[in-house]
């Protein structure tokens, strides 16, 4: 099996990994760089565990091969708290219990970013569809909707500020 | 599970940390991706494992050939039935059978061997290389099916002494309960409804697969981390099915990505643990999401008839039902579980329940969320419902005036200390949902439920720093926000900041013996033994203090996190604080810890009450859920946010069940719906916001009066729900789920009926 | 496996041609992924065929038709300015296969190719007359053919297409003045399923009186099915209750679904012509100029 050399850029940082041609995306994120924050939960692209935005566009990891990341610059949940801060959205996230076991956290978090750049003021129903991908099982969605509706009104009065 | 008397004396007022919402403390690692699950730790020298499964419901195992795998480059180590413990009896044998198959594949899915191999990728190749030899056998995978005569026997001589003669073998195990005279009170009543009802087997649906990463050295000693409600039953069991002593295994608990009953159960790590012991390397073992569906538990499916007499003024006077339950392969359906919560919101002086557990070619079921319980009260609140309807009675007035309260005789033979089941009624009747117009094509479904609620072995320790810190250590694996309640209640005690106190998930090695989490224990028995534990450090803590002062113990007390002089002749000293203490236990008698270890028995029961409107297309079957409230008796809520997580989690399980989750088996025996584009879990878009109310009624059994919150909250929704849409639809719906094509067929039948009736 | 990355659809089709064993294509992957990561086709040749020229582009050309690369996503369409203001059954139909996630991968050329007679797009497509570009060998280099999109699809898993052939773009025509396209799915959730019944509709009027229809099932058969007689019940009407009847019984009457764990006979029959009502409606009320 003839491993496959990638150049790539993760969360900002240039990164080189040889790959099996069968590896997914997520399998390189989870096991050639240690990146484990995306998950697992299906390799269907059915749960949003694995949600990663490639180029920006919001993609599951599980669903694209490693070697297709060469040239592409991808974030993951590792990239998002900066030095200085957790991202609104995490600091939402954890107060308003939008998280129980936390294993959907990651793919929502990420998804959710994505989201409010495309749309700062999305409805409940646009959120709640956006993140139809991302399955969680413990919380009933309340208050991951709630939190992500909230962050987006802060970010909005912020922006506000701004100008 | 009986609700056994304890003396507590119960704080219920003046808290300063409980019933706060503080971040948990694993709140940052889980938004960052920095939680580690079970399937994110890495050993130097690694193998991946994989598991060959059978593709066959039930088939004679004549060979496995492992030669073409076990010669494939990468491959380290094979390892069948042969390489595990013989001699076992009783669960752990049923649990080896089940994690790997000795002569028969009894379902699909069932695991029959496995390799270690230096890749994911090349461990999977291997898999495929696997020749194994079937001799195909006759299979049953549907309960009603599996106790008829002819069924074809799943393993002959299962059943125990239990069960009558009489019964086919399937039949493993049988429940009988109740009391009064059910002929006397079903004579005297207005009105007796008796129907059949009917659920699929659902899984518990967590986002993350089974993981583990396993050692076991030639010296017999071996490490496993994994992601379980219960490592120290995974202790347990590893060392009895791979042959060694529990001491020599040290279990770590990761985070853990959801179980909801599904990870009190152990698939995977005994597997590992034989393959590293053949490979002398660490072997990371990950299902894969078909794997998790086909082999581990699901729920049971249950066949029940429910018969209740009702007055015309909505007194019942008698009630019984029969409960068939089948669990898979293996015996454990919690018929008994769903015959003792069926009629417990009910105070009858007439009632008797059956039931029956029954072997099908399935995997062994596993428990859920309050296991064998929401069944039962789909079943029974669907026949009062219906009750209601004939008589035109009121719902929650009807289940106000039989509701079970504090000196009711239970169904199931003990008698209740105080419950809160009237308070939730209470509380749904005075909700706006419960008043507010409905809609067009929309039912509004009303569900009681009930659940026992555990305490079990529990051992906590809880170590001061030397700057007035504590460490705490408990065993039961953190599914719900439980480090973050069990900090509040330490806290709480030692009158210190929440942000004080450390909360650790203990390995097996740090700890005395803890059971599962499970039976919604944690809040209840870790946070008593929580409590315990301060408050013995907190003995020792004033002992430093007496010393120190040269006054007797007792006549020192505890406020607000220091040490004072209590009583008329304790003398005048400066109140002093734990951090003060702490910093010279060095020098006054060493270390402080306090510790508790017990079985408390003392877990008071939990009723909800849940309202619900659905909306069903006429045209198409499809319901939506419009709105839903959950009203729920918590006791005390120690940290209320997750106390209603925990109830909007339940509920939302609870709809799926309702709706569209179910296994579906082919005319094969084979699983047909391995994948979650299949199973089909509510989606984000699929649920309205879930409207909470916390009652608050407090157990006897706890310090603060807590009860456990997380089962309760999934027993209500099957039967609200079901309510729901028969109100919508006009038809009584008796069967889970109530899919968009099980729908427009009754309602096809509904209206060639109507014809029929109109032309006859 | 092989991974190949050719630049030009030249260099894809002498790639298949080449190949001996099991060969797929890669644009968005949503279909080869799952099937590659759960072991059921593992490609002996894998062709990403992204990084050929083009592939991404959606372009509108002068003669009001549009071309759209085999390797845009569903999301791509959607963003696109104008096209959902020319097709907007087509976009939607798309947008409706699978969750964000997979509309930043998934592709048209991917939902027709699978094979499967359950694809949200594909009704879609036939129902306004979508044609394939196909590119193969000849004797002298390599050339392209267009195939109706109706006729790609044969069967459950089966394709028309044959060794060397590589699709190359999706061409969708122009719109017709006062036209209007609608496509409807039923899922037993709001998201995050496969239909179990598809209905595209394609209408244009003249005043308020239907001219000229087109309506395309998916789910209830072996492969897609136009219904003629569906057409026919819309044709001259005003899609009056009685048209809406006629369509319904005609929708239904075109099925021949199988049971299975998505769906019944029965259902899928009945579901069929109540959809087929309300895709109609839309179209109808699109070709009026609403902007629905």
């Amino acid at each position: 099996m003839s491993m496959i050399h990638v150049n790539t850029t993760v969360n900002g940082d240039e990164v080189d990994f040889v790959c099996d041609p069968r590896e997914t995306l997520l399998d390189v994120l989870r096991d050639r760089l240690s990146l484990t924050g995306a998950k697992e939960g299906c390799g269907t692209g059915d749960c949003g565990a694995c949600s990663v935005t490639v180029d920006d566009r919001l993609v599951c990891s599980c669903l694209m091969l490693g070697a297709e990341a060469e040239g592409k610059s991808i974030a993951t949940i590792e990239g998002m708290a900066t030095t200085e801060a957790l991202d609104p959205l995490q600091v939402k996230f954890i107060e308003y219990a939008a998280l129980q076991c936390g294993i959907c956290t990651p793919g929502i978090l990420i998804a959710t970013r994505a989201l409010l750049a495309k749309n700062p003021d999305p409805t409940e129903e646009e959120v709640r569809y956006w993140l139809a991908g991302n399955l969680c099982r413990c919380t009933g969605y309340d208050k991951i909707i709630r939190a992500v509706l909230d962050t987006a009104k802060d970010l909005r009065a912020d922006a506000g500020e701004a100008r | 599970m009986p609700n056994d008397t304890q003396k507590i004396s119960v704080k219920t007022t003046d808290f300063k940390v409980v019933g706060t919402t503080p971040d948990r403390p694993d709140g940052i690692d889980k938004v960052t991706g920095r939680a580690k699950f079970g399937a994110d730790a890495y050993a130097p020298g690694m193998l991946h494992a994989a598991i060959y499964r059978s593709p066959h419901a039930h088939a004679k195992i004549v060979k496995i050939d492992m030669s073409r795998a076990g010669a494939l480059k990468g491959v380290k180590a094979v390892v069948t039935r042969a390489d595990f413990a013989t001699g076992l009896a009783g669960e752990n044998w049923n649990i080896l059978e089940n994690i790997m198959a000795s002569d028969t594949a009894l379902y699909d899915g069932h695991a029959i061997c496995a390799v270690a191999a230096t890749s994911a990728l090349i461990a999977r190749d291997a898999i495929k290389l696997i020749d194994v030899e079937y001799e195909m056998l006759p299979h049953v995978t549907d309960v009603d099916k599996s106790m008829a005569s002819d069924a074809p026997v799943i393993r002959a001589g299962t059943a125990d002494k239990s069960v009558p003669a009489g019964l086919g073998e399937n039949v493993v195990r049988y429940h009988e309960s109740g009391h009064g005279d059910i002929d006397a009170g079903f004579a005297a009543a207005d009105l007796v409804i008796e129907d059949t009802f009917k659920t699929e087997a659902t899984h518990q649906g967590y986002i993350e697969p089974h993981a583990c990463l396993a050692t076991l050295d030639t010296d017999g000693k071996g490490e496993v981390w994994c992601c379980t409600q219960g490592h120290f039953n995974v202790q347990k069991v590893c060392a009895a099915l791979v042959g060694t002593e529990t001491s020599q295994i040290r279990v770590t608990a990761s985070e853990i990505g959801g179980g909801f009953g599904g990870k009190t159960v152990v698939f995977i790590e005994p597997v590992a643990l034989a393959l590293s012991r053949k490979a002398n390397r660490p072997v990371k073992l990950v299902m894969s999401r078909s794997e998790v569906f086909r082999a581990s538990g699901p729920t049971a499916s249950a066949s029940m008839d429910i018969k209740i007499g009702m007055m015309k003024d909505g007194r019942m006077t008698a009630a019984s039902a029969v409960y068939r339950m089948q669990g898979g392969a293996f015996p454990g359906a919690p018929m008994e579980f769903t015959s003792m919560c069926g009629f417990a919101p009910y105070n009858l002086e007439n009632v008797h329940q059956i039931g029956f557990d029954v072997m099908t070619n399935r995997p062994k079921q596993a428990a859920y969320r309050a296991p064998g319980s929401p069944m039962a009260a789909f079943a029974v609140e669907s026949v009062v419902d219906e009750l209601c309807n004939e008589l035109g009675l009121d719902p929650i007035e009807v289940r106000l005036m039989n509701a079970s309260h504090e000196g009711t005789k239970a169904s199931y033979g003990p008698t209740f200390q105080r419950i809160g089941l009237v308070q939730t009624l209470e509380a749904a009747k005075a909700h706006p949902h419960f008043t507010a117009p409905l809609a067009e094509n929309t039912g509004r479904g009303i569900s009681c439920g009930f659940w026992f609620n555990h305490g079990g072995e529990t051992s906590v320790t809880m170590a001061l720093s030397e700057d007035g810190t504590v460490a705490l250590s408990v065993g039961t694996p953190d599914i719900g926000g439980s480090r973050a309640s069990m900090g509040q209640m330490a806290a709480e005690e030692l009158g210190i900041p929440y942000e004080d106190v450390r909360v650790t998930i203990a390995d097996t090695a740090t700890l005395g013996y803890n059971e599962i989490s499970h039976g919604s224990r944690v809040t209840y028995a870790s946070g008593l033994a929580t409590i315990e534990a301060a408050r013995d450090t907190l003995k020792k803590l004033c002992k430093r203090a007496a010393a120190k002062w040269g006054i007797d113990e007792d006549a020192v007390a505890w406020v607000d996190g220091c040490a004072v002089p209590s009583g008329a002749n304790a003398g005048d000293f400066d109140p002093l604080p734990i951090g003060k203490i702490t910093r010279s236990m060095g020098r006054t008698g060493g270390p402080i810890v306090g510790h508790y270890e017990a079985t408390p028995e003392g877990a008071g029961v939990s009723f909800a009450t849940h309202i619900v409107d659905a909306q069903v297309d006429p045209e198409t079957g499809k319901t939506a859920i419009t709105r839903y409230t959950v009203v729920q008796d918590a006791g005390k809520a120690i940290h209320p946010t997750y106390v209603e997580g925990q109830f909007q989690g339940g509920a939302a399980q609870g709809i799926g069940w309702a709706l569209n989750e179910e296994y579906i088996y082919g005319t094969d025996g084979r699983l047909q719906n391995t994948i979650f584009l299949d199973y089909r879990i509510p989606v984000a878009s699929d649920l309205p916001m879930i409207d909470t109310v916390i009652v608050e009624v407090p157990n006897p059994g706890h310090p603060y009066g807590v009860r456990g919150v997380g089962e309760t909250s999934i027993c209500p929704p099957l039967a609200a729900v079901a309510n729901a849409v028969s109100g919508a639809v006009g038809v009584r719906m008796t069967q889970l789920p109530m899919t968009p094509p099980h729908i427009l067929s009754e309602l096809g039948k509904k209206a060639r009926a109507k014809k029929g009736g109109a032309n006859g | 496996m092989q991974y190949h990355t050719p630049d030009s659809f030249e260099d894809a089709v002498a790639i298949a041609n080449a190949a001996t064993g099991t060969t797929r294509f890669l644009a968005g992957g949503t279909d080869v992924l799952v099937q590659l990561r759960a072991d059921i086709v593992t490609p002996d040749d894998l062709i990403d065929i992204k990084h050929i020229a083009g592939t991404h582009d959606i372009t509108h050309n002068a003669d009001g038709s549009w071309t759209i690369g085999v390797a845009v996503t569903g999301a791509e369409m959607s963003e696109h300015p104008t096209l959902k203001n020319d097709w907007p059954g087509l976009v939607e139909a798309m947008d409706l296969v699978g969750s964000t996630q997979i509309q930043g991968r998934a592709t048209l050329v991917g939902n027709l190719c699978n094979g499967s007679p359950a694809a949200d797009s594909v009704p879609a497509m036939i129902a306004i007359n979508a044609s394939i570009d196909i590119t193969n060998a000849t004797d002298t280099g390599t050339a392209t053919r267009q195939v109706a999109a109706a006729d790609i699809h044969t069967g459950p898993g089966k394709t028309s297409l044959t060794k060397g052939d590589v699709i190359s773009a999706v061409n969708i025509p122009a719109v017709q003045p006062n036209s209007g396209d609608a496509y409807l799915r039923f899922i037993p959730r709001t998201e995050m399923d496969i239909a179990v019944v598809g209905v595209a509709v394609n209408l244009t009027l003249e005043g308020d009186t239907i001219t000229a229809a087109k309506v395309v099932l998916g789910a209830v058969a072996p492969s897609y099915v136009t219904v003629t007689d569906a057409a026919n019940a819309l044709i001259g009407s005003t899609l009056d209750e009685a048209a809406l009847d006629a369509l319904a019984t005609a929708a239904s009457a075109a099925c021949n679904p199988i049971d299975d764990k998505r769906g019944t006979i029965e259902f899928r029959t009945q579901v069929s012509g109540v959809l087929a009502k309300r895709a109609a409606v839309i179209a109808y009320a699109r070709a009026k100029g609403a902007n629905t």
